[in-house]
């Protein structure tokens, strides 16, 4: 969920209105914000870097709140401000328009074949006599930087570039080079740079590197020139600095380009929109002409608004509330969906601006007339429906097992799923080729290599996390190991286990060996031929000549014995130890 | 057979008058007239005394002065600084020879205070002591002796103080009794019993016996049993809520899940974050689901990327080969997936209710409060008709059976549910509302292609099993309840899982 940081002042300042922490808590919640923190640039500085670091921060109040993560428009000040000032119904929706420039006049970008290989899609608009404040310009940084970060996933699929209109001129190329063949100044620096050596540059960049490889691995990179071969930029790592804005920009030539159309349109909407309420004409923007490298031409922003008919009686019966048509309309107009009754009261005509891209199915238009009339205001009721519950066969065979273990002196432990190769396959005494483990591609730590193939592993592990405990330790765990097995549609299964453990100074092969009697006494299944049979066995991790296999129900349900002195050893422990484990499944 | 000590010490007490302000007798000087350790005559008291009122025992406190053995020493051959000074020639002695002498270090540094000595540091050969005085008292040995003689209280006051800090003298606590005839005083003393005997049950002869109180103040003696996990006890009560509200349990048969299931089917678009590297744990050994459903699986596509049901889709590609992708499931939704395309399959739709308890895997960094794995409660109602209010009214029963009943509802964001609210309760404690659970109605892009009917609503909700648990026991970091380095001792010492008394 994203977070955006305002500052408190500013944001009530916008609003009208103060509110107290509380209230303004409240005003977030019942919204679908959540107020997550009440800070300052001084405490997070101090928070992060010490005391030292935070002289001289700003002291000022901010207000750190978790946005929805499908809710663009509410990423900066700018689109919480009017979107609580909608919902509370202080102002109107605006309205936004695409101005088309008289002809000859737009700005025209032209995608080349080459960038069409690389990363196809581009989109651009104008923003034509734009009034930039401090707080207004770093609120333009921010949201880009917020919506690189969520709906451009990090800038793989859009990369957005704003540029100075004033210091270059259209039309514009939006081409791939070699990086040898690439060379500017980037943003903020003053020296030119090859692409190559900005790779190298940015490889240290605690914020750059992390957008390299997206383009590093490709022959040709993508570029931005002007008619005049100014760089506009090199999507989507960095502008140049030539283009760059400031505080006494103008006019300002934004650029998205990607991998998804889709997104990098709705980017460009919800960039023009949040801040073309600060341009001469407000809410306008100037469309620019974009060129596919097939030479079709497109016209950009899209600023659609898309229409949809919702039936009252479908909101109402959605929700459970019983609301006149236009009551639902007034509700849905509070949530920047524009509606009205139609015909006979039987159609709500709802608006979806271009800044709700979210809203794609009428079910997102009900939604957001239950949030406009409180979820905490709506009757609860219990469905009328008669149900017979069952359990899981397996899970009430678990749970009746786990009690009379218990019963029988072990203690239930709840050990990890997943555990290193080694846990498995080493400190048992076997090969992780012997083994059907399955095997995790992007472990974080060696501690979730694979999913376990025994539970033996944890309960010794949770022996040695529990040295200091009086002996004997006795202990048990009934869960599921993972195998592969290709009659499954994932290529793999679980299998439901009974492991016990028994840890003293003496190996207590027969206690492990009379809780085996008594789970088999207690399954009901008899100690003779059509019933249960232990005989000589053998396995890596128990001590040779002490391992039994247990055969029941006509097939071998696992081993018990005691243990090897080199898995005792391996797993850190002293002492001798038996243990049994088993699969119960035959037994459902 | 020899007489006891109780019985020795209770002849004795006979030849006292009766009890009164004049009569008894001090332990300390029975014990010598009876030729006793006074610890053994103690002993008897105590024994004694658990009779009832045989004797009464009262106690006293006296302290005494003593020599500690350096005492001793001093008072018979005089104190070190008295033997130093004795045995320094009137020419002196180099330093060195004299620190040699037994005793030296104390004598020297005394008699140097008292100015007895004189060091010569120039002196040819090293420094060398002089006597500096002709002749010295010592008053150290005469006190000494005096306490020797019974005298300690005859001393000054400084004095004692000084030869206790120069450990000569010890003061030493004396406990004794001053003893007397009880109101049930008699010579004869019968033995009490501790525990009742077959015998005696057979014989009859504990109604002649008196037997000896217990202590109910000391500790019992802890069984030994076996205990249940605290996290699965608290499992096995929300399963217990669940059945008492007609849920039944739904198959979880499987860590392993593609991403078709965990993901697609749930109409969580392919570029999600949730399907990044550092949420998932994507699998290496098997990388590909072998097998997706065909049909379903053309129209799971087609919702995503072109829309349809009544919706604009994702409007992005989708690509089967990340639907193919193993991973372990992140959420028992995904079981809740394959079960209502399974309701989807039948001739004619029955409504259900159902419900897991699972494990589910998260590739996060593990800390106090979050692991890699954990237990996800989740709940599914499937009807005709279903409206938000329903899913408010079940969450508020299930709710108050776990004992929480001030709840409220914030809009939320998920893909798969719309509407999507979380579930926040007033906990008393923090004084603040608390996140407990996530829920919400399934989207018809998951519903409609599943082959489910259009007024069949599905709602679901969800929570982890840890977070109560941790509430529940106040553990507060979650390493020491779940995975091997749990705390044992907790797991032994936990009580009974009662969710809402």
């Amino acid at each position: 969920m994203p977070t955006v940081s305002v500052k408190r002042d500013a944001l009530f300042e916008a609003l009208g209105r103060t509110y107290t922490d509380e209230e303004f808590d409240e005003l977030c919640f019942e919204f679908g914000l959540e107020l997550d923190e009440i800070t300052s640039e001084k405490t997070i500085i101090r928070k992060e870097r010490g005391d030292g670091k935070a002289e001289g921060a700003s002291d000022t109040v901010l207000y750190k709140i978790d946005v929805p993560a499908n809710r663009y428009d509410l990423l900066c000040l700018e689109g919480l401000v009017r979107g609580l000032q909608v919902f509370k119904e202080r102002i109107n929706i605006p309205r936004y328009r695409k101005i088309m420039p008289p002809k000859g006049e737009g700005q025209r970008l032209i995608i080349t074949e080459e960038a069409a290989k690389i990363r196809p899609h581009a989109v651009a608009a104008v923003l034509r006599n734009i009034t930039f404040t401090k707080e207004r310009y770093e609120s333009f940084i921010d949201l880009q930087e917020k919506l690189h970060q969520n709906i451009c996933r990090k800038r793989a699929l859009v990369a957005i570039g704003t540029h100075d209109l004033d210091t270059i001129t259209g039309p514009f190329t939006y081409t791939a080079k070699a990086p040898s063949e690439i060379k500017f100044k980037p943003l903020n620096q003053s020296q030119e740079y090859t692409a190559s050596q900005l790779m190298d540059l940015y490889r240290t960049d605690s914020h750059l590197r992390h957008y390299l490889h997206l383009i590093e691995n490709k022959p040709l990179y993508p570029i931005i020139y002007d008619s005049n071969g100014v760089v506009l930029s090199m999507p989507p790592i960095i502008n140049g600095d030539h283009t760059k804005i400031g505080l006494n920009t103008r006019n300002v030539f934004i650029e998205c380009t990607g991998t998804d159309i889709t997104k990098a349109k709705i980017v460009l909407d919800i960039l023009v929109t949040m801040f073309s309420g600060y341009c001469e004409k407000p809410y306008s923007v100037e469309a620019a002409e974009v060129t596919n490298s097939n030479g079709k031409t497109h016209i950009y922003p899209e600023l659609a608004y898309r229409k949809e008919k919702v039936k009252p009686e479908y909101i109402n019966k959605k929700i459970g509330i019983s609301e006149t048509p236009s009551n639902l309309a007034k509700l849905l107009t509070r949530m920047c969906l524009k509606s009205h009754v139609t015909g006979n009261g039987n159609h709500i005509e709802v608006e979806v601006p271009p800044t709700r891209p979210d809203i794609i199915h009428a079910c997102d238009i009900m939604e957001d007339a239950a949030i406009a009339y409180g979820y905490n205001n709506i009757q609860m009721t219990i469905p009328k429906m008669y149900t017979i519950a069952n359990q899981l066969p397996l899970n009430k065979l678990t749970e009746l097992l786990r009690t009379d273990l218990a019963a029988a002196g072990f203690t239930e432990v709840l050990t990890f799923a997943l555990c290193s190769q080694e846990d498995i396959a080493d400190k048992l005494g076997t090969d992780i080729s012997a083994t059907k483990a399955v095997k995790i591609a992007n472990p974080k730590t060696a501690e979730f290599q694979v999913a376990r193939t025994s539970l033996l592993p944890g309960l010794l592990k949770t022996i040695a996390a529990n040295r200091k405990m009086p002996l004997p330790l006795k202990l048990f765990e009934i869960s599921d190991i993972v195998l592969k097995d290709d009659s499954t549609d994932v290529g793999a299964r679980n299998y439901r286990h009974l492991c016990a453990l028994y840890y003293n100074k003496n190996p207590g092969f027969e206690i492990i060996h009379g809780l085996l009697d008594r789970v088999m006494q207690l399954l009901d299944v008899r100690n003779e031929e059509n019933g249960y049979v232990i005989k000589a066995g053998e396995g890596s991790a128990f001590f040779p000549g002490r391992c039994a296999e247990v055969i029941a129900k006509g097939q071998s349900i696992g081993k018990f014995g005691v243990l090897h002195p080199d898995v005792i050893t391996k797993f850190e422990l002293t002492m001798p130890c038996s243990a049994l484990e088993i699969t119960i499944e035959p037994f459902v | 057979m020899s007489p006891s000590v109780a019985e020795l010490l209770l002849r004795r007490l006979e030849r006292e008058p009766e009890a009164g302000p004049g009569g008894g007798l001090c332990s300390l000087e029975a014990a010598a007239a009876l030729g006793l350790e006074h610890q053994a005559l103690v002993g008897a008291v105590k024994s004694l005394q658990a009779l009832g009122e045989v004797i009464e025992a009262e106690p006293r406190v006296a302290t005494r002065w003593q020599l500690s053995a350096e005492g001793e020493e001093a008072a018979r051959a005089g104190s070190p600084e008295v033997r130093l000074f004795r045995a320094l020639p009137p020419d002196g002695m180099p330093q060195a020879q004299l620190m040699e002498l037994p005793g030296a270090r104390v004598g020297f540094s005394r008699a140097m205070a008292n100015k007895w000595l004189r060091l010569d540091k120039e002196a040819p050969g090293g420094p060398r002591v002089f006597p500096a005085v002709p002749a010295v008292q010592d008053a150290v040995q005469d006190s000494l002796r005096r306490v020797q003689q019974g005298d300690a209280a005859g001393l000054p006051e400084r004095d004692r103080t000084e030869l206790k800090r120069r450990k000569l003298l010890l003061e030493v606590t004396l406990k004794s009794y001053w003893l007397r005839k009880g109101s049930a005083f008699s010579t004869a003393v019968t033995r009490q019993d501790t525990e009742l005997t077959p015998d005696m049950i057979a014989t009859g002869s504990w109604r002649q016996r008196p037997f000896k109180p217990y202590n109910f103040a000391a500790q019992g003696l802890p069984p030994e049993c076996g205990h249940l996990h605290p996290l699965l006890k608290v499992r096995t009560q929300l399963r217990q809520i669940f059945l008492e509200m007609g849920f039944s349990e739904m198959p979880t048969h499987s860590f392993v899940e593609s991403a078709f299931w965990n993901f697609d089917a749930l109409f969580q678009p392919q570029q999600h974050p949730a399907r990044d590297q550092h949420d998932t744990f994507f699998l290496q050994d098997p990388a590909e689901a072998l097998e997706l459903p065909p049909g379903y699986m053309g129209r799971v596509k087609k919702v995503h990327s072109q829309g349809g049901y009544g919706s604009q889709g994702y409007r992005s590609e989708w690509r089967v080969a990340d639907a193919r992708r193993t991973l372990l499931r992140t959420h028992t939704t995904a079981c809740s997936a394959r079960l209502l395309q399974r309701l989807a399959q039948q001739a004619s739709f029955t409504p259900g209710r159902w419900f897991s308890i699972e494990r589910v895997f998260r590739n996060e960094a593990v800390d106090a409060t979050h692991l890699a794995e954990f237990h996800q409660v989740e709940g599914v109602v499937a009807e005709r008709g279903l409206a938000l209010g329903h899913l408010l009214g079940v969450l508020r029963e299930f709710f108050s059976k776990m004992g929480i009943t001030q709840l409220r509802f914030k809009p939320a964001y998920n893909p798969y549910t719309e509407p999507s609210m979380e579930v926040f309760s007033y906990h008393p404690g923090l004084k603040r509302w608390v996140e407990v659970g996530n829920s919400g109605v399934f989207r018809p892009e998951l519903l409609l292609p599943m082959g489910l009917p259009e007024d069949v609503s599905v709602i679901a909700w969800g929570l982890s099993l840890e977070r109560p648990t941790m509430i529940k026991y106040g553990i507060k970091n979650i390493r020491e309840l779940v995975g091997h380095r749990v705390n044992l001792q907790m797991v032994y010492e936990s009580p009974l899982c009662r969710l809402n008394t």
